[in-house]
């Protein structure tokens, strides 16, 4: 393979430069292994620059997803908190890029326990020889020595999947959360809690070790937030109005649907930049093709499984469902999508796509109040995404040995299923009880929810000053 | 003088509109409103939940005249308005003391 | 006949709809509106520049109804909109001459 590599630099480069090569043989005639020597570091150069713009191009892509979680979520709250919405999808964005670059990074990634990373644990500053691979990297952040590009292209790249877990809490929040609690717990979810599990997984941490899988972060990154969320939301209570009395459920129509839409769409966007850019190389191109058709296809399948779901159990096919169930594809095969062949995909995203209208269901029925259904898609779908690949890891996509291995449904048995129901256990069980530590401290601190008098106001009048639709506009929902 | 206020089904707006102007009526409010009455609202589902939506949209006209052509556009209205279905509002009429237009000071019938 | 002009806080609209169907009272319009009493506005900021915002978002509630219902009505709504903070609204009663339901075109009290 290599040679044939080489082979192909030769003739690319003597058909770039014929007059220079000429030339160059017709004078100094250097020795062949100087001109092997030579062609391998310029081929390796050029990979390196290949890997890093793919890296950096869907970091990019990635990064553009806070535009989509912002209209998402603006688009199904009331318009009196749309200014408190967009300001928190914005601000946690660059709470993220600095709690990231602080701590967050060395945390995860940096060598220590089985835990947490301890070296090169502050702002980037431990030692390292990136691009350099495997045995020839040395530094303190071997767990991700195994993609050849520079150290920050590998810091951003992680840095915009830290900042996507912040951003989906604040959706499940939304509309009583008070501004600097929602910052105050954002700063500390990416600084500490995301890094540490992250680090389990990713950072050569213990379930790493156990042979729990995430090819892109059902678990690392959705799951994350939704248990997150999760906690924030069992310490905020619903919003004003929401439940009855007698336990009834009382809807809170979102202000645009058309936000909605095009928030979708833009999430369905930046999962291409996501999935097929945890591989953090192009390779020959074969796998991140594989990942953009699984993607895409799980989106579609989910979509249509919610719709459906909603249609024949709702009796409509309610857009904000089809939306969700388009989300929950997405998260669903964000964890597999590497590793299972197409048609398992189909399979993932219609079960996601079924899963996230019952769980909104429920969800209300447990009066768990999540204003965008921030848990049905990223939490109950990031387990289920993950648990996926212990069903459908295919051979064709995983020898099953430097990856995980077989799923039950390819006859690896139950080994991967328990290895990724033991991921889901603990990340879970860390977060969510880590997450209501922290709300509950920001609690007694300084509180979380805004007064009853301000959430029947607005929170952009309260928090911010501000409306987002002023002149002589209509009010709303008071 | 007299304040007309008709509550119409929205998408009579235009017809009334020009069953009024055929009588020479050049002037009018329109307010975009909601309300029931006999005509109940409707069941809508949003993320799983059912609820009722009492109030529907309806337009509201208001236009001030002379009592002369009070009845003439009472009947226009009514005449516009009318589908036969149930939500096809109301006309009511008030007592109006005074108008006057801003522009010129004029006051009294003068003004409407 | 007379019309209830009813000014409230728009969060309280639910409420007041209740109480008033409560009585028996079937029929209304609302109107999104805004406006100001001696409540007054509040300060915004905008891009560093604060600004009194006078005109605050209210609800204005209208009905029609036969005399004998009028205090009972006006008890309703100012029950179940009363906070007892300022600007909690205000209720005005007008005369109506005259009513027509357009469907039907039923006049005076038959109509309402």
């Amino acid at each position: 393979m290599k040679k044939l590599i080489l082979m192909l630099c030769c003739f690319a480069a003597a058909l770039a430069a014929p007059h220079a090569f000429a030339q160059e043989a017709a004078a100094a005639a250097p020795s062949l292994a100087d001109q092997v020597s030579a062609l391998e570091s310029s081929s390796m150069t050029a990979k390196v620059a290949m890997d890093t713009v793919w890296v950096l191009l869907t970091a990019g892509l990635v990064f553009f997803m806070n535009t989509g979680f912002g209209l998402v979520e603006s688009g199904l709250c009331r318009s009196k908190n749309c200014v408190n919405i967009l300001s928190k999808n914005f601000i946690v964005f660059a709470i993220s890029s600095i709690s990231f670059y602080v701590l967050g990074w060395g945390l995860m990634f940096g060598e220590g326990t089985p835990y947490f990373g301890l070296k090169g644990l502050w702002c980037l500053l431990g030692g390292d020889n990136s691009p350099a691979t495997g045995d020839a990297y040395k530094g303190v952040y071997t767990s991700i020595n195994w993609t050849g590009v520079p150290l920050e292209a590998k810091f951003f790249f992680q840095l915009v999947f830290a900042g996507t877990a912040a951003t989906i809490v604040s959706g499940a929040v939304a509309e009583r959360i008070k501004y600097i609690s929602f910052i105050l717990f954002s700063a500390v979810l990416v600084a500490v809690m995301y890094p540490i599990t992250g680090h389990w997984l990713w950072g050569g941490g213990f379930l790493a070790q156990k042979g729990v899988w995430d090819f892109a972060g059902s678990t690392v990154v959705h799951s994350v937030g939704g248990w997150a969320a999760l906690a924030g939301v069992i310490a905020l209570g619903p919003r004003l109005g929401k439940f009855g009395k007698d336990g009834q459920v009382h809807p809170i129509p979102g202000h645009s649907m058309t936000s909605a839409f095009i928030g979708c769409f833009v999430l369905w966007l930046g999962w291409f930049g996501f999935n097929p850019g945890s591989t953090m190389g192009v390779g020959d191109g074969k796998l991140i093709a594989h990942i953009f058709v699984t993607t895409n296809t799980a989106a579609a399948a989910g979509c249509i499984g919610a719709m459906a779901t909603a249609w024949l159990m709702l009796k409509k096919p309610d857009l904000s469902m089809t939306l969700n169930g388009c989300l929950a594809g997405l998260v669903a095969i964000t964890c597999p999508c590497a590793w299972v062949s197409t048609p398992a995909s189909i399979v993932i995203g219609l079960i996601a796509g079924v899963l996230v209208v019952f769980a909104v269901i429920m969800f209300d029925k447990l009066r768990l109040d999540d204003p965008v259904g921030a848990l049905s898609v990223h939490l109950v779908n990031g387990v289920w995404g993950t648990l996926s690949l212990g069903l459908f890891a295919h051979p064709n996509w995983t020898d099953g040995k430097t990856g995980p291995g077989f799923g039950l449904f390819n006859g690896g048995g139950i080994t991967q299923l328990v290895n990724q129901a033991t991921g889901v256990f603990w990340v879970g069980l860390f977060t969510l009880f880590g997450g209501l530590i922290v709300w509950y401290v920001i609690k007694a601190v300084m509180g979380l929810r805004v007064a009853e008098e301000e959430e029947t106001e607005g929170l952009d009048l309260g928090e911010h000053g501000q409306e987002a639709y002023p002149d002589f506009q209509p009010a709303t929902h008071g | 003088m007299k304040k007309i206020e008709a509550i119409i089904k929205p998408f009579k707006l235009e017809e009334v509109k020009d069953a009024l102007s055929e009588i020479g009526i050049q002037g009018m409010t329109v307010t975009e409103v909601k309300g029931f009455g006999r005509q109940k609202g409707h069941t809508e589902i949003y993320r799983g939940s059912e609820y009722t939506v009492d109030f529907l949209p309806k337009v509201k006209i208001e236009v001030v005249l002379g009592d002369d052509l009070a009845e003439k556009a009472i009947d226009a209205i009514v005449k516009a308005a009318k589908t036969g279905k149930i939500g096809d509002g109301k006309v009511f009429v008030f007592p109006m003391e005074q108008a006057v237009r801003i522009r010129t000071d004029e006051t009294g019938e003068k003004a409407v």
